[in-house]
Parts: C-alpha cells; structure tokens; sequence
C-alpha cells in the first residue's frame, strides 16, 4: 500500500468512525442512566434522516433550516418514546424495559415502511459538502472534514452539559443512584427525559450525517449502524461517554483497515473487525474507558 | 390508575392507530380480488359443475420492502397489468395474491408457505433476487406447486428443481455479455466487486471471470476482486484496492451500485463501471446522481429495441396505465403471469402436477421479452441487451445473442 492510499483510507475510516462515534453517545448516555440498552437508537438515526429528507424534498426548505428542524423533531420524537414505552415500565425489571424497546424499534421501521415506503430514496446532499479537495494525491469530498468537525463540536458541547452544568451534574448523580438523586430533591423523570433529548437529538445528528456521506435512505438503514454504534459504546466502555467517541473512531478505523490492508478478506470484513473486539473485551472486560463497578445490592 | 398511566396506555392506542390508518394506502399494492367475487373461495361453491372451483388463486412473492423493493415494484407494474388483461382462465375467475418477501431469504420461504398454506395458490409467480427464489424454490418443490421465476439469473434457482421454471436468461450468458463488452471495447484491466450476501452477485462475478479467462486467455486482467455484504454502504475500502483497473465490474443490486459508483468517482475513478440486471432500476440514477452517466449494464430487455409482436401493444398498454416506459422487470413480470395462464390453458386444468407438465412444455410463447422456449433446466433461452445510463436515462446500446 502506498502512502498516498493510506491518507486515503484514513481519511474514509476517521469520517465513518466519527458516524458511529455520534450514534454510539446516544446509546452510552442512556445506558449509564437506566442501564437501558436502547434498540430503538438506531431507528431514531433513521428518523432523524428522513425528517431532513422530507424537509429538503418536500418543503423545499433550505438545508440550514431543515437539519436543525429534523433535529428537532427527532428530539420531540425520543421524548415521546420515553414517555410512553419506558417511563411506565421503570419500577419493573430491566428485561420488560428491554423487550420494550425492541418493540420501538420493530414499531418505528415499519411505520417508517408504510408511510414512507420501502423503496430507497436518494438524499440530496447540500451543494458545499459535495466539493473535492485534493490534498497531494488524496480525494475527499467537502462532506468528510464537515462530519468531522460536526462531531467533535458536538461532542465538545456534550462534554460541556455534562461537566460544567446543573443539569449534567444531575445526570452524572444519576447515573450513580437514582433513587438517591431523588431524594436530594431533584426530579429524576426531567432529567431521565432530558437524557434522551440529548441522546435523540445526537443520534438525528447521526442520521443527517450518514444520509450526507451515504445518499441512500430507507427504512432498515438505522439497523447496522445502530449495531455497530452499540458495540462501539461497549468497546469504549458502556456508560462513558468518551470512550464511545474513542470506541467509534477506533470501530471505523479497523473496518477501512481490515479491508485496506486485506482486500482478499473484504468478504469477511465484520467477521474480523469483530474478532479484534472479543480479543479486545476479554483482555479489558470493561472497555477502554470503562471502569469496574461495584454491584449495587 | 394514575393519571400518567392513562397517558401512555393514550398514547399508545395513537401510535397503534396510525399504524393502522398508515397502513391502509399501502394496501392496494396487494391487488385485492374484485369485491364482486367475495371469499367463498375455501368451500367449493355448491352446486358448480364438475370440477370447476369457483375461483382459482395465483400467488405472487415479490420483495415490496427492503434492499431490492425498487426491483420488485417495478415487476409488480407489469404483473398487476398482466392480471388487468387477463382475470380470468378456463372460464373461472383468478384470485392474484401477493406477499411481500421483503428482499429476505427468511421471509420469501414464508411467503411461499404462506402462499401454498394459506392461500391455496395453484401456481405462483416471483420473485425477484436469486436468493429470494432460492428460498422460496425449497417450499414450493417440496409442496409440488408450479413457480414461474420472472427475473432470477443464478443457475441454481432451477436447477435440480422440478417445479421451477423462469422467463428469463441465467447468469453464465449475463456473465459472459459483460465480459465480451469489456474486451470488444478495449477493457485491459477489470477490478470485480461483489456482494457477498446474495448468489446472485457471487455467481455473476464468477461467471464474468471465467468468460474473462476463455476470452483473454488468462487471469493476469482481473487486477482485483473484493466483496462486500447486504447493508454495507462504505465501498471506499474496497474502492482503495482496485489499483490501475479500468473498469469496475459490480453486479450487485441498484442500490449498492448507485453507492459505489458515486463513491468511487470521489475518489477520483475515471474508468468504466459494469454491472448487470439488478441495476435496472431508477434508484440508480436517483442515487447515483451524474456519477452514474456512461455506467453501462447487461439487461433482458428495452423497450427501445422490443422486436416481438406482443411487444408494441404491451408498451402501449404499459404507458396507458403507468405513463412510463416499461422497464426489463415489468416485462419479465407481464411474461411470467402470461406464462402461468399459458400453462393453465394448456394443461386444460387446475391441477398443479398438470400445469408443471404444460410449464415445463412450453415452446415458442410470443413473449414481451422474446420468444420463450422453456429449456430441460426450466429456463429460458434469450437474447440479452446492453444498456447505458445516458441524461440519466437507461438507453439501449445493442443486443446479444446467447
């Protein structure tokens, strides 16, 4: 491989890695609250992808006007999911929590079938992210530094809510006992809510990002970056947010390298990013970030 | 109860409404049984005369949803027009029923079984993806329904398969156009990209090798060959390896393509893209976008260059009802519930042993697509037609020959 090719793939790998590490956050952030693995997180993405489409194709809305808006809507969607499928079934045990939001998801992509139909459609990319720049013999589309610099600011802003505000400091007291939290007067439902909001909103983000780098959309395409996000998280360490930005850098980065540096083995290309995983969890059980929790009795 | 519980359990009977509601305008793809024929169907209507059910049942398995919805729509359009012309066989009423395979291995032999099961189809129609028929092909040899396959390619859909049949060429001839393209054109260096989740692209990039190696002599122009799988959309890894090739070889489904083809021109790919069939679908172009233009592609058929009698008034009944062109798939579909009524009439009979034997017989059906001769695989023997994307639009290049 020369050089030149391994800017290239690099470049593909950051750009994908910076995907997964948007929609892994989503999944990380609720985890370490409820404890929730939340499957519907992927279909949300899908949402979010197809509010901007229709805002772009139908209300012939400027992109700067449609993304927020998609965004927002997501946001509104992900509360509604919470108030309805997984606050009433809080106080039960975790697998109806779980079976809960499996069902949101099933729900969610076969709304998605019937009202937006099966066939794919072609997102339309934003005039500016569908320039080439050429750096020496390396092609990237103007999209790819614009995911990037995306996600590190909203990584950057999440980071900021969760370290340097009231309500970040309420969710990290969450995240360590909830019935605790309550008890100090606040009122754990709000900040549970606001939780998903963020979570729905980074994982719109996501979407809009995805459908920008991959112009196709349909019902089913939340499903494998939904999965791979959610093995990015766990890679980083569930329930740290940092460590599944690193977890989807570092799951972006080792499938473009698998098949960059094997092109025989292109075939198997999960099968061996997968692989490194195990490797990776049985010699650090916790994840990269993660740390060893005592079990609460 | 609380009032919140009363919220949500609110809640949810809206979204469950919707659902419902949402589902109805996507009904009338399953085109109903004209409601003056009701039901009565399962129990042989009293006293009707010998032998003569009140009305037979054609089932229909298509993928409607899915990685491969576009192809199965656009059959959909030619078998829905099919059934339009022709609601009736031997004087009894058809019922067509169709169930969406959902581009699924899994759920086209559920919708097989469902078809035969439940429904009681005497003969069915479908699918298209040669996985999805694969799939299907097990239930319905084993029930001993007649199936006749509109556009799956790969050998294997019928072979060994008594109750298989097809109406349109197989993948060694699909195979083979590509590659006599590529050398005729002056094509020194092929990089081949396949997906590895469906049979079809697998068998296709197979066949295009060894054609590539009968017509070359050699191997030394495959620079290189990488796979993907269903769901994939990140083609730049494998787009990294082709190296000097001059042309991408890439027969996978529309959407994949359209995928791959804009991808590969960001990075700079100035050569020729290749691919088969499954690319015959709007998505392509839609998808694609300018990256597609010049893409060339082996095809059953264009309406540009439709030779048969039966073709001029199947487009102009086609562009009465859809005001498009017929694409390949909707021919393919036309012919296929043609076929299964031809069969029908010949047998002179309901019984599906019967109307395998017609199937199996047929010769010389003046199809949409070509005249049709069923072959002892239960295939067809046909001419294929080379397509390029042209101001977005599928054009006929030229016609081979098998």
């Amino acid at each position: 491989m020369t050089f030149d090719q391994l800017l290239q793939n690099l470049a593909n790998g950051i750009s994908l890695g910076a995907l997964y590490a948007l929609i892994a956050i989503g999944y990380t952030m609720v985890y370490g609250i409820l404890r929730l693995i939340n499957f519907a997180h992927g279909d949300i993405v899908m949402i979010g992808a197809y509010a901007a489409f229709y805002g772009v194709a139908m209300f012939i809305l400027p992109w700067w006007i449609s993304f927020p808006l998609a965004i927002l809507l997501t946001t509104g969607l992900g509360m509604i999911i919470e108030r309805v499928a997984y606050r009433p079934l809080r106080e039960y045990p975790r697998i109806n929590l779980f079976t809960s939001a499996v069902a949101v998801s099933f729900l969610l992509e076969n709304l998605a079938n019937v009202i937006f139909g099966g066939r794919p459609k072609a997102f339309e990319r934003p005039a500016f992210m569908n320039e080439m720049i050429t750096i020496g013999n390396t092609q990237v589309v103007s999209y790819t530094p614009f995911i990037i610099i995306t996600a590190v600011v909203l990584f950057g802003g999440l980071l900021y809510i969760v370290n340097r505000t009231k309500v970040g400091m309420a969710m990290r007291a969450l995240s360590k006992d909830i019935e605790a939290t309550g008890l100090m007067g606040i009122n754990t439902d709000r900040i549970i809510l606001f939780s998903f909001m963020l979570g729905s909103a980074l994982a719109a983000a996501g979407g809009i990002l995805w459908a920008t780098k991959f112009p196709q959309i349909n019902p089913w395409m939340g499903v494998m970056p939904g999965l791979k996000a959610f093995i990015a998280a766990v890679l980083g360490g569930i329930g740290n947010i940092t460590g599944a930005v690193i977890g989807g850098f570092l799951l972006g980065l080792t499938e473009i390298m698998v098949v960059a540096f094997f092109p025989s083995l292109s075939g198997y290309r999960d099968a061996f990013a997968y692989t490194i995983l195990i490797l990776l969890l049985l010699f650090r059980p916790t994840g990269i970030m993660g740390e060893m929790q005592a079990e609460k009795v | 109860m609380s009032s919140r519980k009363l919220f949500s359990m609110l809640m949810s009977l809206v979204i469950l409404a919707s659902l419902l509601v949402g589902c109805q305008p996507a009904a009338p793809q399953a085109p109903a049984a004209p409601p003056t024929q009701a039901p009565a169907a399962q129990e042989p209507a009293a006293p009707a005369p010998a032998e003569k059910p009140a009305e037979i049942v054609i089932g229909v398995y298509e993928p409607m949803s899915g990685a491969q919805a576009a192809g199965g729509q656009q059959t959909m359009q030619g078998v829905n027009l099919a059934y339009e012309q022709k609601k009736e066989v031997l004087g009894v009423p058809i019922k067509m029923v169709l169930v969406d395979n959902r581009s699924d291995k899994a759920e086209a032999a559920t919708a097989m079984t469902r078809l035969i099961n439940q429904e009681k189809a005497i003969a069915v129609v479908g699918s298209y993806g040669s996985s999805n028929s694969m799939a299907g092909g097990e239930v319905s040899e084993k029930a001993g329904i007649p199936v006749m396959g509109c556009s799956p390619t790969n050998p294997l859909v019928t072979q060994g398969k008594h109750y298989y049949f097809r109406a349109c060429f197989i993948d060694p001839f699909q195979g083979r156009v590509m590659a006599k393209y590529a050398v005729e054109n002056g094509i020194k260096k092929v990089a081949i990209i396949q997906n590895i989740s469906q049979d079809y692209s697998v068998g296709l990039a197979a066949f295009f090798k060894q054609s590539w190696n009968e017509l070359t002599g050699s191997m030394d122009g495959i620079v290189s060959e990488t796979s993907y799988q269903d769901g994939d959309q990140d083609f730049t890894a494998q787009l990294g390896a082709i190296g000097d090739a001059e042309a991408i070889y890439a027969p996978g489904y529309f959407g994949d393509a359209a995928l791959l083809i804009k991808q590969a021109r960001e990075m700079g790919f100035k050569g020729l893209f290749m691919g088969s069939d499954a690319w015959e679908a709007p998505e392509l172009v839609s998808i694609g976008g300018p990256a597609t233009e010049g893409a060339v592609f082996s095809s059953h058929y264009s309406a540009e260059a439709a030779t048969t009698p039966a073709s001029k008034p199947f487009v102009e009944a086609f562009q009465a009802k859809y005001n498009e062109v017929p694409s390949a798939m909707a021919a393919l579909g036309y012919d296929a519930y043609m076929l299964v009524i031809d069969a029908i009439e010949r047998a002179n009979s309901f019984d599906p042993k019967a109307i395998r034997d017609a199937m199996a017989a047929t010769k010389d059906f003046p199809g949409v697509t070509g005249s049709i001769t069923i072959n002892e695989n239960g295939d067809a023997v046909k001419d294929a037609v080379v397509l390029v994307v042209k101001d977005g639009e599928f054009k006929y290049l030229s016609t081979v020959k098998p």
